[in-house]
């Protein structure tokens, strides 16, 4: 054998063992999560989450069975899958977390600062209310559509605005939400990316929230995945239940509008 | 009284233009953020870049818009005062591989590095690598040394969107995130022959 065809061997052997083992990876990821998918912990915050909305709570002390979260009160199933929507009586777009905050607040008696004081727990000693009602009431979407109209004037200014949020570069290293999720088949490491500009990516991603995180022990809500995208982008933090967290979630639920929804799902 | 009342019915009955969007847009923003540890709500600021950038919606940029970014970052880069643009590669793979800085969770006091496996891959060992940007295996080796390619790799690294306009790569330079020693070895392991990316 020439040199020259020696180096082309050998070349092609390193390729072939960088590409079996970039593959292996991706392989080993995805057996970790079918193993996963026949017990998902989602479950204990859905149990949880159900036993609370049905609970007498609040200084009022009254369940949950009152809170319209957008197709009447106490109806839960299907629910999720028409968030975020305009709600007449507070004459605001609101996602579900805000609506449950909303329901704390007007039904149960609990001051604002209560109802949001814990958002999202940690995964062991600090449990978040929240992330239990919110796993409960997506779970009644399992297996629905998603539908998120555009009727009110109020909800198609939530979409733009959150599109117009989507596209936006700040902070110290530019980034927006379009930086990361604005291609097909890209990662960051060896962690797949969305791309949220199109139906399929933001389908698959959507419909998937909220979602057991295996590496925190911890149920995680989409005002969370708002949240921490933030914080990787180098912004400052998020507020939950903000008009930035609403309209960005309208604009990507709208978006994944005719995927079946599959959550709360699990993942890394 | 009667022209102001005309106007704002007109407005009222019409949908918001885009740029009404953008202005609102900005506004809630604004109001839905509150500073985290070292980020500030100035984080929020957009510079004429940013901006251009956002409403260019995950497109590229017209030409003529393009190269005016283009000349407006070219003019920001400032080369070494030493001249030497080449550092020491060792400590440019630990700048590669450090995922930490800016983050409100990050120690301000902490490392501040510039995660380029996040994006590309670089050395053949390295598997953990993103694919946002290209891949940069044997960057130096392909290229050369030459006085060119070393300004331009360290004017690259220093402010991206002089060279390629609303890249998605940060300006690590001009927006102060690396400093002028970290960009001379990061500069060192695209370009230095003994670097694992040139093997």
């Amino acid at each position: 054998m020439t040199r020259l065809s020696w180096l082309a061997a050998l070349a092609g052997m390193a390729c072939a063992s960088l590409a079996s083992a970039q593959t292996s990876t991706t392989d080993e990821i995805a057996k970790y999560r079918a193993a996963l998918q026949d017990g998902n912990p989602a479950e204990l915050w859905e149990a949880r989450g159900e036993a609370l909305w049905k609970a007498k709570r609040g200084p009022k002390q009254v369940t949950f069975e009152g809170c319209d979260v957008g197709k009447g009160p106490g109806v839960v199933k299907g629910a999720y899958a028409e968030l975020p929507r305009y709600f007449a009586d507070a004459d605001r777009v609101m996602d579900l977390e805000t609506r449950l905050v909303w329901c704390m607040v007007r039904l149960q008696g609990y001051s604002e600062a209560d109802a949001k004081k814990n958002p999202f727990g940690n995964g062991s000693d600090k449990r978040s209310d929240l992330e239990a009602l919110t796993a409960y009431v997506t779970s009644e979407s399992r297996g629905v559509k998603m539908n998120v109209a555009l009727g009110h004037p109020k909800e198609v200014e939530a979409y733009r605005v959150g599109e117009k949020l989507f596209y936006y570069r700040g902070g110290t290293h530019d980034f927006a939400c379009a930086t990361c999720h604005g291609e097909d088949g890209k990662r960051i490491r060896l962690q797949d990316l969305p791309n949220l500009m199109k139906t399929e990516g933001a389908q698959k991603a959507y419909t998937t929230w909220p979602a057991y995180r295996v590496s925190q022990g911890e149920l995680r809500t989409f005002e969370w995945r708002l949240y921490d995208c933030f914080r990787q982008q180098r912004f400052p933090e998020l507020v939950y239940d903000s008009d930035a967290a609403i309209a960005l979630t309208t604009y990507l639920a709208h978006n994944a509008n005719g995927g079946v929804y599959d959550g709360p799902g699990i993942k890394r | 009284m009667f022209a102001a009342a005309t106007l704002l019915a007109a407005a009222c009955a019409t949908a918001p233009s885009d740029e009404e969007i953008s202005s609102k847009a900005t506004a809630t923003l604004k109001a839905s953020f509150k500073p985290a540890g070292q980020a500030g709500l100035d984080r929020l600021d957009q510079d004429e870049t940013q901006r251009t950038c956002s409403a260019a919606a995950g497109k590229a940029p017209a030409r003529d818009i393009a190269t005016k970014i283009e000349q407006a970052n070219l003019a920001t880069i400032r080369y070494p005062a030493d001249g030497k643009l080449v550092g020491d590669w060792k400590n440019g793979e630990k700048i590669a591989q450090e995922g930490r800085g800016k983050q409100f969770s990050d120690d301000p006091n902490g490392p501040v590095g510039a995660n380029c496996y996040a994006c590309h891959q670089l050395s053949k060992s390295e598997l953990s690598f993103g694919t946002i940007g290209p891949s940069l295996y044997q960057y130096g080796k392909s290229r050369g040394n030459s006085v060119e390619v070393e300004r331009y790799t360290y004017g690259k690294i220093f402010n991206s969107e002089a060279f390629i306009a609303c890249s998605n790569m940060p300006r690590f330079g001009h927006k102060g995130i690396l400093t002028e020693q970290q960009i001379k070895d990061v500069t060192a392991l695209l370009l230095d022959p003994a670097s694992p990316v040139n093997q």
